[in-house]
């Protein structure tokens, strides 16, 4: 074998300077001959980590050997055997943690950029005059109900679809995908891409009924009458605020609202479309995840001067992927790190034009393990914004819960859930996703999705609970 | 897609619209809304059921024609379609036997108070109904109204239909008189829904008010209808749209509902072009 580059094939991408004032993807994607090149790097390990590092095991090494060789088609075969969202996971899974953080190569170099060649052979397949399908098993004559369309509701509809089941998905928007429509920006992630994965189920033979809240057209326990198992996959829709003075000024969004308006509702080519959004000059963004970077990242694209994040702690505590925070720097957002807001001030028509901040310290670790961050007393300062974007997450929709009896709900509002099964407290009815963990990853939804999925198929065949 | 039944004006710039949505006419309730969208560039409309009826499966709304959206949705006629509708959203109207009450409300409230005072007669209620308007053209469903209360007080800010008044004076008659009214409902502008709860307030009756803040996803997702009550923050969508008046932070939601004027104002500018320019001769009726 040849010696392996010890770095990765990069992947072009927009500069920075350009891209921040457009809404189109920042990567390009490989080329054929990136990719193949890019493949021939895998060691083809035996026993491989990166399988292991993956929530729904992709066959890793199987679909990069096929690159490798040039054949592309029987690279999707295997990935389709596993993962009917691969152009969603190539580009939003934190693939640094999961597959490439288990990948050997990284220990003395970089990893086998996985993420990269998942994204390109589900591009090259969108190029094709068609695309490959997955194997359906005999009808086993049950029915399976789906409650949201989001990565879990995907992928459990995906795996119950092949398995002979009839799957029917209830999504309360009117365009399915979930938070991948909704939530993750154009920049990101093209809607485009979301339809095409979603149109792929759908060809499976899954049902999409769209505009349909579950919890008030039909409850869970109208839905068994219909279905032999539900699955309940309606994320973490409900925002958090911080219960500070002047939060409900003009001007102030939560991540959720501003991102809706901007992905779902495409308010950026307002008037085109009919639903609009402020573009502000000076936004500020309250947060350090993933959502908060697509926020800050939002806001340069809609015409921001300034887009500044305030997040409490430091660099290091920042859950947001390295690549997001690396992509919003590059583009100009400003981090004011260790500082939080306490207050918002209005003028006389109650728009927010300040915010007022207090730096902070990090104490002792906290739960989450995490240095806690401590107020220093005396530093309030104030930063002008006419735009405040409140991205410090989200808490579970409580509709479902509290429309079901019966089924076991946390503290914290998550149902719960025996984490091998998906099972919840309520016979035939299964959860994932968000809706149990509390707002995480695409790819982790996607997982419990497949956990759950196994475990249904289960008690649909044997009717044991 | 959603198929229009049926149009009817019911007074200047304002319409009727009966639309075929049989699941969500079965499951609707008085003071629940639906949300939707008429093409795909379009907005999600937050609009209250003005009335369902289950058997036919139809589910009926009014609305007024104040920006783009409702000036287009005002131009679609019986046989045309709209591409989403998502409800019955928000909690039901809390229907009891309270003894008398008095329902209240202004211009385009009156469909929205309709199905809310009719079921409030079935469950024993003694309903007085005070509707108000600008003037005498822009009266709306009086009949109706009229046949689903005991008493109907109707004024105009104007007179001109011979009862000059704000629907708060006709409530002071009424309180007046030496009425004991054990709740009050009312719909309609935030100030007119402010006053009357001021006024009840003085009184000490119950008031239950019906917000209509801005909204955009209306499933409890957004939060862009966040109001106050009590000083606790609220999403009208899911824990609303109804509330107890006397707890209402109304001011700041009159200021909340100008977010986007600006560019409300430029849509509609752009609509009107849009309709005077194209030569092709299509009026509304």
């Amino acid at each position: 074998m040849a010696k392996v580059s010890p770095k990765r094939t990069p992947m072009k991408e927009q500069a920075p300077e350009v891209r921040r004032h457009n809404f189109d993807e920042v990567p390009f994607g490989y080329t054929p001959e990136e990719a193949r090149a890019e493949a021939q790097r895998c060691l083809q390990c035996k026993k491989p980590g990166c399988v292991e590092g993956c929530p729904v095991q992709v066959d890793i090494p199987g679909f990069i050997r096929h690159i490798a060789e040039g054949n592309f088609l029987e690279a999707m075969k295997v990935m389709k055997r596993t993962n009917v969202l691969p152009a969603i996971c190539g580009r939003v899974c934190p693939q640094e943690t999961q597959c490439e953080g288990a990948c050997v190569l990284g220990r003395k170099m970089e990893p086998v950029a996985i993420g990269n060649l998942e994204r390109f052979i589900a591009d090259w397949e969108a190029t094709q005059p068609e695309c490959v399908m997955c194997e359906i098993q005999p009808a086993t004559g049950k029915k399976v109900a789906v409650i949201g369309s989001g990565p879990a509701g995907l992928t459990l509809a995906g795996d119950m679809r092949k398995l002979g089941h009839e799957v029917t998905i209830f999504e309360a928007l009117h365009k399915p995908g979930g938070v991948l429509m909704y939530g993750i920006p154009e920049f990101r992630l093209p809607k485009a891409i979301v339809e095409r994965e979603v149109n792929f189920v759908r060809s499976m033979g899954v049902k999409l009924e769209l505009n349909y809240v579950v919890g008030k057209l039909k409850t869970v326990d109208e839905l068994l009458e219909e279905f032999d198992a539900v699955f309940i996959g309606t994320g973490a829709g409900l925002p958090l605020f911080m219960n500070i003075p002047g939060e409900n000024y003009l001007g102030v969004y939560s991540a959720n609202e501003y991102l809706t308006r901007s992905n779902l509702m495409k308010a950026y080519l307002f008037p085109k479309y009919d639903t609009p959004i402020v573009k502000g000059k000076n936004v500020a963004v309250i947060g350090g995840g993933n959502v908060a970077m697509d926020a800050a990242r939002t806001a340069l694209r809609l015409g921001a001067e300034r887009s500044i994040l305030i997040y409490r702690r430091s660099r290091d505590e920042m859950p947001a992927r390295a690549a997001e925070i690396h992509h919003a720097e590059e583009e100009g957002v400003e981090f004011q790190l260790l500082t939080n807001p306490v207050r918002y001030i209005a003028d006389e028509n109650g728009w927010v034009r300040e915010v007022e901040c207090i730096r902070m310290e990090l104490g002792e670790p906290d739960a989450s393990g995490r240095r806690r961050p401590v107020p220093v007393p005396g530093s309030e300062f104030r930063i002008p914004v006419d735009t405040v974007v409140i991205a410090i997450g989200n808490s579970p929709n409580p509709l479902i819960p509290q429309t079901t009896p019966g089924l076991e709900v946390s503290k914290r509002g998550t149902v719960v859930v025996d984490p091998d099964t998906g099972r919840t407290s309520k016979k035939g009815v299964f959860a994932g996703g968000d809706i149990v963990t509390g707002a995480a990853t695409v790819i982790l939804a996607m997982g419990a999705g497949r956990i759950a999925a196994r475990s249904m198929d289960e008690y649909l065949r044997t009717g044991r609970w | 897609m959603v198929k229009i039944l049926g149009k009817k004006l019911l007074a200047h710039g304002v319409k009727r619209l009966e639309l075929e949505a049989p699941e969500i006419a079965r499951k609707a309730r008085p003071g629940q809304f639906v949300v939707l969208r008429i093409h795909e560039e379009g907005e999600r409309i937050p609009l209250t059921i003005a009335d369902a009826r289950p058997d036919e499966g139809v589910l009926v709304i009014v609305f007024q024609e104040v920006g783009k959206s409702t000036m287009l949705l005002g131009t679609l006629n019986e046989g045309d379609s709209i591409m989403d509708l998502i409800g019955p959203l928000g909690k039901p109207t809390e229907i009891e036997r309270f003894g008398t009450v008095v329902c209240v409300a202004g211009g385009v409230g009156t469909p929205e108070i309709y199905p809310v005072a009719r079921a409030l007669r079935q469950a024993g209620n003694r309903v007085i109904g005070i509707i108000g308007f600008r003037n005498r053209e822009l009266i709306l469903m009086e009949d109706e109204m009229r046949r689903a209360v005991d008493e109907l007080i109707v004024c105009t800010d104007d007179g001109s239909n011979g009862n000059k008044g704000l629907v708060t004076d006709m409530l002071q008659r009424v309180i007046d008189r030496g009425e004991k009214i054990d709740r009050c409902f009312a719909v309609g502008p935030v100030i007119m829904m402010k006053m009357v709860s001021l006024l009840t307030k003085k009184h000490n009756i119950p008031t239950i008010v019906s917000l209509n803040p801005i909204m955009l996803d209306a499933t409890g997702m957004c939060g862009v209808c966040r109001v106050e009550v009590d000083g606790e923050t609220k999403f009208a969508c899911v824990d609303g749209p109804e509330f107890d008046g006397h707890k209402v932070n109304f001011d700041l939601l009159m200021a909340r509902l100008k977010t986007y004027v600006n560019e409300e104002r430029q849509a509609v500018e752009l609509f009107r072009q849009a309709q005077t320019g194209c030569g092709c001769g299509r009026r509304e009726a």
